[in-house]
């Protein structure tokens, strides 16, 4: 398949016009003895249909479609109304490049104020920025600035923070000379304060914690922001389930500086882990330290409202090494996605949503509960995540409930190895009392 | 179709009770008092109310006024603006993939683990590179990842040194990605064929400095012909050579980083490979290197073991995670359709027709517009608004009088080294009739600049919004909508 729009004719005379006798010419300010003279060893050309054949066939060898999941962990099955596939896949959507002429970016810009102040209402924080890569590398980021705020080289990280997102803070951290120490949890699955108040100092930037946890558990975000304000460091609130909003206190009416997080959760499909959508959002007197593009409101000559990409001085294409981050590209057609998503579903939907999900969850912890050999590991109040621990070790669970068709969760041991036999379930309003039931029945047998 | 749409605010069009979407009720027993003393929000305060009709008018309305590669050029010079198969689009959101989740065991995945792998293997043929990750999310972040693998191999010498060499035409991210690393950047002047100066190299490279950020064809659209010396001359100090791909479009199936002397390279599948830029990302940025940065490379990486794909996270040198889970996927299956779809040949005919396309734009508008660099032009070439600038006019307002001729404007303002830049970048997908749509079009407006300049300033005349107080917009800030009190 080729998708050239060149003619035999067009070719002979745009090369005529260009100077040059062959293509070959055109590179002849390549050195001969670097050139490669054979073809690339890749598969022939498919037609469409051929290549519709061949992926259909890979996709086929993913065994995971035919079981019923109850995984979460930072990347969660939610309803996505028709409503954002179809509007989000249009051509004037997706195929822009980043809105650099506002005069004919209005549709991409106006979105992204939407999303902005969508970001700010779910976070009760005063401003947003258009987007980044995820939640994992939003966390990073919101370290960075915490460290560009506060001059100060440690950060505290929660262990229920996810154990992925520590990890690439520390990836992002190890060459600038940033500490990152972590703080335990306790019998409820939250923040050991005890523990917290030893680690905190005059040296701390920030305090990291993610809210509802890895573990799904809900944390104290009023407590934690205090004591991160006790030695003058940033509360940094991670939001690694967004439909959790819909229910709980903004994290930064309880005193969180920065919040950011994965969006995935607004429209974005699953898709093995990505793209998805790192959001922040931060109290305005950060504005400057903000990374990532940010859209703002202005007028035209003649007095109407429009949307600009504002404030890039922030930003790597003006300030190159003094940027506020190097990202560039972002996440816009997911933040289009969210966007769409969250004003779809809007005040009553979301909310909606986020009851089905803490209300579901609720029953299946209690479900699972009474299968004996099943306990809940934590007493802490949970979103719609809950961690059990078994009487047997997971990966037998994990293949005695794969053999009934059922994902039942998510080992811990190998992130947490003082988590023997747990596993992570989730419950979003995807599943029904029937399919619950089915696990919990399913685990009963398993485990007996 | 529509002359004027004015569509307000999602939160101005909203009112209280109205519903777009509604969930089955709730089928299981409701646990009363569910998460007593949690704080709880009262309300979504000031969350849109609208229907589904409301929702569909108004996200219709608001693509239109979008300019796209569907209606027509996108001439961005390093942006790539290439057709977006509608089939790749189609199978990137295979249920297969799109309800995969992140954490199901390997067993379960072995389809998209052989995406990856497959893709992988393909990248590493067309760049010459030993090894690649697919993790990165961008060309930043690929970039930033690329510094992070030189650091840790430097260390692994024994010394991680402090300095990156940056030619002056470089795009931003490279110094910024470079300082994110924990380097120090210096900056390389070009030489008046708009390329690097070997004798500048030459004294700049000391066994201080880690590596040179090179972008090759660079941001001029100009081949680094010395690309070999260049190499040699960074190698014999110890130091390694980083390539931003970005400009890839050139090279594909003609010749191979790996080939001239690179060492570790990045590639934005969002501009070779041909998938959606989707107003501004996803990306993806994946990163090759070669053998002796393989074990660096972050975790987890991509094995085969006994005939299944396999996630080995045992990789003691690695330099970590640098994103969760395995990169852009959904991205990463469309850039796999692509290739697939082209074969050898037609992977070749990418930098073929993109170089052929951008010499044609070029010779048709020398004499009209001024030419710093004559060096000859691979997939870009960059005029600058010198010959205009006698009559008042600046590429400013060249660019905005553009979109009156219903063409995109080019990339404005960059590289630094040229003032005034306009860089255009057609690529290999633009029928010649669409060529010469923009040539006409820039023609028609070097006249104007001559006969009417004030047409240009006023520009554009024909969108939705004049021009934007962009000044305004930085000074006073208003960044959300807020209810009025």
């Amino acid at each position: 398949m080729s998708y050239l729009s060149l003619s035999d004719k067009d070719k002979k005379e745009m090369l005529a016009a260009a100077g040059v006798a062959k293509i070959d010419d055109l590179f002849c300010c390549i050195p001969e003895a670097v050139r490669l003279r054979r073809p690339l060893d890749l598969p022939a050309a498919q037609s469409e249909l051929e290549l519709v054949r061949t992926i259909e066939a890979i996709g086929r060898k993913n065994s995971a479609a035919g079981h019923l999941a109850f995984l979460g962990g930072g990347a969660y099955e939610h309803f996505i109304p028709t409503v954002v596939d179809s509007l989000s896949s249009r051509g004037e959507f997706v195929s822009p490049y980043t809105p650099y002429q506002p005069e004919v970016s209005q549709g991409t810009l106006q979105v992204i104020f939407e999303f902005q102040t969508l970001i700010c209402q779910l976070t009760g924080l005063d401003i947003a920025n258009a987007s980044l890569y995820d939640g994992s590398t939003g966390t990073a980021e919101a370290v960075l600035m915490a460290q560009r705020i506060t001059a100060r080289n440690k950060v505290v990280l929660s262990r229920g923070l996810h154990p992925q997102f520590r990890e690439v803070v520390r990836t992002y951290i190890k060459n600038l000379g940033v500490e990152a120490v972590e703080v335990g949890y306790g019998p409820d699955g939250r923040i050991d304060q005890g523990a917290l108040g030893r680690l905190l100092d005059d040296k701390t930037a920030a305090v990291v914690y993610q809210s509802p946890n890895f573990f799904g558990v809900i944390e104290d975000i009023q407590a934690l922001s205090g004591a991160a304000h006790g030695v003058k460091a940033l509360s940094v609130a991670v939001v690694a389930e967004a439909v959790s909003l819909g229910l709980l206190e903004a994290p930064g009416k309880l005193g969180a500086d920065i919040v950011t997080g994965e969006g995935q959760s607004f429209g974005i499909p699953l898709s093995f882990g990505g793209p998805y959508l790192g959001f922040m959002a931060c109290k305005k007197e950060f504005l400057r330290q903000m990374p990532g593009r940010i859209a703002g409101q202005t007028v035209d000559k003649d007095g109407r409202r429009g949307f600009v990409l504002t404030l890039s001085t922030r930003e790597q294409h003006i300030r190159r090494e003094r940027a506020t981050s190097n990202i560039c590209t972002n996440q816009a057609l997911c933040a289009l996605r969210a966007t769409i998503f969250m004003e779809t579903l809007g005040k009553q939907g979301l909310r909606e949503m986020a009851r089905q999900n803490a209300q579901k969850s609720a029953y299946a912890a209690g479900r699972l509960g009474a299968v004996p050999g099943v306990k809940k590991r934590f007493t802490g109040p949970s979103f719609n995540e809950f961690v059990v621990e078994l009487a047997k070790p997971w990966p037998a669970v994990d293949a005695g409930l794969k053999a009934k068709g059922l994902i039942g969760g998510y080992g811990l041991e190998p992130a947490y190895p003082e988590l023997k036999n747990a596993a992570l379930v989730c419950v979003t309003e995807m599943r029904t009392k029937n399919e619950i039931d089915r696990l919990a029945q399913a685990l009963q047998e398993v485990l007996s | 179709m529509i002359k004027e749409i004015r569509e307000p605010l999602i939160f101005e069009i909203s009112a209280a009770g109205k519903r777009a979407a509604e969930l089955p009720a709730l089928d299981v027993p409701e646990t009363k008092s569910l998460l007593a003393g949690v704080p709880l929000r009262a309300e979504l305060e000031d969350f849109p109310e609208v229907s589904e009709t409301e929702i569909t008018r108004h996200f219709t309305r608001l693509s239109q006024k979008n300019y796209c590669v569907d209606l027509g050029l996108y001439p961005l010079g390093s942006c790539t603006m290439k057709y977006n198969p509608k089939v790749n689009e189609r199978l990137s959101a295979h249920p297969a993939f799109a309800a995969s989740h992140p954490l199901a065991s390997e067993d379960l995945v072995q389809g998209n683990l052989e995406v990856l792998k497959k893709l992988e293997v393909f990248l590493c043929e067309i760049a010459g590179m030993d090894a690649f990750t697919l993790h990165p999310a961008a060309g930043a972040h690929g970039e930033l990842v690329g510094m992070m693998l030189i650091r840790a191999a430097l260390e692994a010498r024994g010394n991680a040194r402090k300095y990156v060499l940056i030619p002056d035409s470089a795009h931003g991210t490279n110094p910024s990605s470079a300082h994110i690393c924990g380097y120090t950047v210096r900056e390389i002047k070009s030489n008046d064929k708009g390329t690097i100066d070997l004798a500048s190299l030459e004294a700049a490279m000391t066994d201080e400095v880690a590596a040179l950020m090179v972008t090759n064809p660079n941001t001029l659209g100009v081949f680094e012909s010395d690309i070999c010396r260049i190499a040699e001359i960074v190698h014999a100090k110890g130091g390694l050579v980083y390539m931003d791909g970005a400009n890839m479009n050139a090279l594909t199936g003609i010749v191979r980083p790996g080939d001239m002397g690179v060492d570790v390279l990045h590639i934005n599948l969002h501009k070779t490979f041909s998938t959606p830029h989707g107003g501004g990302g996803p990306g993806s940025g994946p990163v090759g290197v070669k053998k002796e940065l393989a074990p660096f490379l972050p975790v987890p990486v991509i094995a085969e073991k006994a005939g299944r794909y396999v996630l080995d996270f045992d990789r003691p040198r690695s330099i970590g995670r640098i994103r969760a889970h395995f990169g852009h996927f959904s991205v990463i299956v469309r850039a796999l359709c692509y290739i697939l779809s082209l074969g050898p040949r037609g992977v070749r005919e990418i930098a073929e027709f993109a170089v052929l396309n951008a010499n044609y734009i070029r010779k048709s508008l020398e004499g009209e517009y001024h030419l710093k660099y004559t060096t000859a032009s691979m997939h870009e070439c960059v005029f600058s608004d010198k010959l205009q600038k006698e009559h008042g006019v600046t590429n400013l307002d060249i660019a905005k009088r553009l979109i009156d001729y219903g063409v995109h404007p080019p990339t404005m303002s960059f590289p630094l080294i040229v003032q005034g830049a306009l860089m255009i970048e057609p690529t290999e997908t633009e029928s010649r009739r669409d060529l010469d749509i923009f040539i006409d079009a820039m023609k028609a407006i070097a006249r104007e600049a001559k006969e009417a300049p004030e047409i240009l300033k006023a520009a554009p005349h024909v969108t939705y919004v004049s021009r934007l107080d962009e000044v305004a917009a930085a000074k006073f800030p208003v960044l959300r909508w807020e209810k009025k009190a």
